[in-house]
């Protein structure tokens, strides 16, 4: 029931943010402050990792559609990468995937 | 009528850090009924929701939320209570559904999913609320000679699911 987070700035305007753990109720807070600041400058492409995310729920979900909304205001861009199929049927079934992009597979950046 | 076999029941504090120990009593139990993968992830998924909307808005200061399983032979009946106040109990029905891919993204609701994941997962739900809010969660053992069509609030989307 934990959660870690590692920022990688790949480029001046890339940055990766690998998350591994869970994501919920009680970790959320601790996605939300690592991820937020990533995508309030102009320009930015920010990917996150969720390779080794095994557990997300609706509070994660809102975590995601929270820093979508940051991302475009701030004139940034938001792209989720390495979904495990658990992870990417929720966003599938709340329609999420239709708002937010999401890679087919790990992209070469992120791994 | 029929047989019920186990009754378990836990009462925890609601707060963040305790949803995922509801979470993982209930994985165990269902992973000792034998219920696949997938399912065992519905329902972690759906009692994690349902705790986590005990957590959110149950209390304004500090409370409980009670998990109580019963166990049957073809299914688990999973319920969270809560003792607060049950003013959420009237927006419920309103805003279950996706997201809207139509809609500005700054119009998203960050919140309001964890109703819909539950009762899209589970197989049969029930909110009832007079002292608090009660989510009764209901999921079937996928068995050949287990009748599974049970009238619920998501009975299409589960009956797509469940071919």
């Amino acid at each position: 029931m934990n959660l870690s987070t590692e920022v990688i700035e790949k480029a001046d305007k890339k940055k990766i943010l690998r998350v591994a753990g869970e994501v919920d109720a009680y970790t959320a807070p601790e996605l939300k402050a690592n991820l937020n600041p990533l995508t309030e400058e102009e320009g930015v492409e920010v990917i996150v990792d969720l390779t080794d995310v095994s557990y997300i729920d609706s509070t994660g979900l809102g975590i995601f559609i929270g820093a979508l909304k940051s991302a475009e205001n701030h004139g940034a861009t938001l792209r989720l990468t390495g979904l495990n199929e658990r992870v990417k049927r929720l966003f599938t079934i709340t329609g999420l995937d239709e708002v937010i992009t999401i890679d087919d597979e790990n992209t070469e950046e992120a791994k | 009528m029929e047989r019920q076999s186990d009754y378990l029941e836990m009462t925890l504090p609601a707060k963040p850090q305790y949803v995922g120990i509801a979470r993982l009593t209930v994985s165990g139990l269902a992973n000792r009924l034998g219920f696949s993968y997938d399912d065992i992830e519905d329902i972690k998924i759906a009692v994690a929701e349902a705790c986590t909307n005990v957590v959110n808005h149950a209390y304004e200061e500090t409370g409980n939320m009670n998990l109580s399983c019963n166990v049957f032979e073809d299914r688990v009946e999973m319920v969270v209570a809560d003792t607060g106040q049950s003013f959420v109990l009237e927006e419920l029905d309103q805003n279950l559904g996706p997201v809207d891919s139509k809609k500005p993204i700054d119009e998203l609701k960050e919140g309001g999913l964890g109703l819909f994941l539950i009762d899209t997962l589970m197989d049969k739900v029930e909110i009832s609320g007079e002292n608090g809010v009660a989510i009764s969660m209901t999921k079937f053992l996928q068995r050949d000679e287990v009748e599974n069509n049970v009238d619920g609030v998501s009975t299409e989307t589960n009956a797509q699911e469940q071919k």
